[in-house]
C-alpha cells in the first residue's frame, strides 16, 4: 500500500516505512541508542530527499525520547541542573546548526555535509566501540583492577564553577555547555538525538554516575530535538508528520521486543554487534561519496512561478 | 474498467456528433479536467480521445508550468564526489509529454516543430541571467527530466480505431508537478498544421496531505509546535501503553 508523503513530495510504501521503523526501534531497544543515526541513512537509501529525512527523524525523536523520558524521571534518575546547562547549549547550537543547514542547502551543498557528518561519526563511534567491546572480551578473564572515580585534569581548572548534586559534581558549567551545544549542532546537520556522543562525554569527560547519565541526557534530547524541530519546520519547510508518524508507530513496536531480546545477550557483544552495524551503514555511505557516480549531474526544483 | 467505459462512452459521443461536426477538421476530450494528487496517489493515466475529417497525423503536447530549475555537476575533489559547477534555469516546463501517430520526421514540418515546440529540442530554455545555457546542463537538464519521468516521449503512441478517431493514454507519475498543463492536440498533413485544440488540465493536490503542506508552507511556526506536540503525546502515549507490560 503506497502513501503520498505530504512534505518528502513523494510516494512510498507504507509497510516499508513500519518494518524500518520497527527493525531500527528493535534495535534501539535491544542496544539501549535512540536509533537516529540508523534511520536517517536508511531514509536516505529509500530515496527520501536528506534535508527531510533529518528535519523529520528529529521530530521522531522527541517522540521516543518523550516515551522513554518518565520512567527516568520516577525513578530520579534525572539531574535536571545539568540537564538544564546541557539544554542551553543544545538549544543554541542546534538554532545555529538550522542555519547552517539552511544555508547549505541554498548551495547544494548540505547532502554533502549530511553524509560527511555521518561517515566521521560513525566510523569513529563503530571503531571505538568496536575496541573497546573486543578489549572488554578479552579483560573477562582477568580480575578488574582498582579505579578512580575520575582524574583531574585542566578542564577541572575552567572558571564558573557550579554544583550538581544529584551528579555529585563540582565542575565549570563551560563543560556540558559546549557538550550541549556540539551536540545541539550535530542533531540539526544529522537528525539525531547525540546521545552515543553525549553519554560517552557524560561519564568520561564530565565524570557523571552511570545511572543518571541515560535519563539525563534524554532529558537533553527532547529538547534539542524539538528545537531542531521547530527551526527546521520554521526555516526550512522539511518536517514531514505523517513520515514520522509512521516511523514512529515501527519503532514503538520494535523497541519492546528489542528491550526482551537484549536480555539474551551480553554487554559487549551488544556492544560489538552494534559497531559492525554502525560501520557497515558508514561504509554505504562513504562508499556513495568516493566512487564515481553514474550521474555526475542533479536535479534541484526551483519555485513555481 | 470505469476508464474503459469512459473511453467507450466518449468515442460513441464523438462518433454521432461526427457527422454534425463534420466542417470541424479536429476534435478531441480529455477523459477528466483534473488530476487529483491525494494520499493514495500514485500515478495516473489521462486518456485522450478525438476524431478527425480525415486522413492525417496526430501530435499531442502535454506542458505543466514553467519552474526554475537548477541543475548542478559533482566533480571528484580531494578524493570524494562534491558538487561544483551549478547552472539555474529560468523557463522550464515543469512537465512535458509528447505523442504522436507516427514517425516525428515524416509528421511535423521545421517551422510547425519550432513553434509549438514540437520536442525538447526546440524548447527555448534560458538561464536567469538570460543567457543560452551550456550544452551540457542543458542536456543534463532533459536527461534528469526524462529519470525523473517527468519528460517523455511516446512516437506512434497514438492510435487510430478506423474513421478517423483516435485515442493516447497519457501517464502522469506520482512526483508530477502540481499546476495548470496545457494539453495542444495538432492535426497535420504533409507536415503542415491542419486544425489545433487546446485543454486547461488542472493539476492539484487535495485531501489532508495536501492541507499539511499548505499549512508547514503557510503557518510554518504553527507547523513546527504542533508537530512536535503530536510527537510528544505519542510518545507519552506509547510510554504509558508499554509501561503495564
Amino acid at each position: 500500500m503506497q502513501i503520498y508523503l505530504p512534505i518528502a513530495e513523494m510516494s512510498v510504501n507504507v509497510f516499508l516505512l513500519l518494518a524500518m521503523g520497527g527493525a531500527v526501534g528493535f534495535l534501539s531497544g535491544l542496544f539501549g541508542v535512540g536509533g537516529g543515526f540508523l534511520m536517517t541513512p536508511l531514509l536516505i537509501f529509500i530515496g527520501i530527499p536528506p534535508p527531510v529525512a533529518v528535519a523529520t527523524e528529529a521530530n521522531q525523536i522527541v517522540a521516543s525520547s518523550a516515551s522513554g523520558i518518565f520512567a527516568h524521571w520516577r525513578r530520579g534518575n534525572v539531574d535536571f541542573k545539568m540537564g538544564g546547562v546541557l539544554i542551553a547549549g543544545g538549544i543554541l547550537g542546534s538554532y545555529l546548526g538550522v542555519q547552517l543547514f539552511g544555508y547549505l542547502r541554498g548551495i547544494g551543498q548540505i547532502d554533502l555535509l549530511i553524509m560527511l557528518a555521518y561517515v566521521v561519526f560513525l566510523s569513529t563511534v563503530g571503531a571505538l566501540m568496536l575496541a573497546e567491546s573486543v578489549r572488554a572480551a578479552l579483560r573477562r578473564r582477568r580480575s578488574p583492577g582498582p579505579r578512580k572515580l575520575h582524574q583531574h585534569t585542566w578542564l577541572h581548572g575552567l572558571p564558573f564553577k557550579m554544583r550538581f548534586r544529584s551528579s555529585r559534581l563540582y565542575i565549570s558549567a563551560l563543560l556540558p555547555l559546549s557538550i550541549g551545544f556540539a551536540v545541539g549542532v550535530l542533531s540539526a546537520l544529522m537528525g539525531v538525538g547525540g546521545g552515543f556522543i553525549m553519554i560517552p562525554l557524560m561519564i568520561y569527560l564530565l565524570g557523571m554516575p552511570t545511572t543518571i547519565v541515560v535519563g539525563t541526557s534524554l532529558f537533553q534530547i527532547l529538547f534539542v530535538t524539538a528545537n531542531v524541530t521547530f527551526f527546521q519546520a520554521l526555516h526550512n519547510q522539511t518536517v514531514d508528520i505523517v513520515l514520522a508518524l509512521l516511523l514512529l508507530a515501527g519503532a514503538v513496536i520494535g523497541a519492546q521486543f528489542g528491550a526482551r531480546a537484549s536480555a539474551y545477550l551480553r554487554g559487549e557483544q551488544l556492544r560489538g554487534l552494534l559497531a559492525v552495524l554502525v560501520l557497515l551503514v558508514c561504509s554505504k555511505l562513504l562508499y556513495d561519496l568516493v566512487v564515481a557516480p553514474v550521474e555526475p549531474y542533479s536535479l534541484g526544483f526551483g519555485v513555481l512561478h | 474498467m470505469r476508464r474503459a467505459i469512459v473511453m467507450t462512452l466518449g468515442l460513441i459521443g464523438l462518433a454521432l456528433a461526427h457527422p454534425a461536426a463534420a466542417d470541424e477538421p479536429l476534435v478531441a476530450d480529455l477523459s477528466k479536467d483534473s488530476i487529483e494528487i491525494t494520499t493514495g496517489f500514485t500515478g495516473t493515466d489521462v486518456l485522450l480521445f478525438g476524431a478527425t475529417d480525415g486522413d492525417g497525423d496526430v501530435v499531442v503536447l502535454v506542458r505543466g508550468p514553467d519552474m526554475e530549475m537548477v541543475v548542478r555537476k559533482k566533480r571528484r575533489t580531494a578524493g570524494i564526489w562534491i558538487n561544483r559547477e551549478g547552472v539555474t534555469f529560468a523557463n522550464v516546463p515543469s512537465f512535458y509529454r509528447l505523442a504522436t501517430s507516427g514517425p516525428l520526421s515524416e509528421t511535423v514540418s521545421e517551422a510547425v516543430a519550432e513553434s509549438y515546440p514540437v520536442g525538447v529540442e526546440y524548447l527555448d530554455l534560458k538561464t536567469i541571467s538570460g543567457e543560452p545555457a551550456d550544452h551540457s546542463f542543458r542536456t543534463a537538464l532533459l536527461r534528469l527530466l526524462r529519470t525523473e519521468k517527468l519528460y517523455d516521449r511516446q512516437i506512434g503512441g497514438i492510435q487510430f480505431l478506423g474513421s478517423g478517431l483516435f485515442r493516447v493514454e497519457l501517464f502522469f507519475p506520482t512526483n508530477v508537478p502540481t499546476g495548470t498543463y496545457m494539453v495542444d492536440v495538432l492535426l497535420l498533413r504533409d507536415g503542415a498544421l491542419v486544425a489545433s485544440t487546446r485543454y486547461p488540465l488542472a493539476v492539484r493536490k487535495i485531501g489532508v496531505g495536501a492541507e499539511a503542506f499548505r499549512f508547514a508552507h503557510d503557518r510554518p511556526a504553527a507547523y513546527g509546535a504542533i508537530a512536535i506536540l503530536i510527537a510528544l503525546l505519542t510518545g507519552w502515549l506509547a510510554g504509558l501503553l508499554f509501561r503495564k507490560h
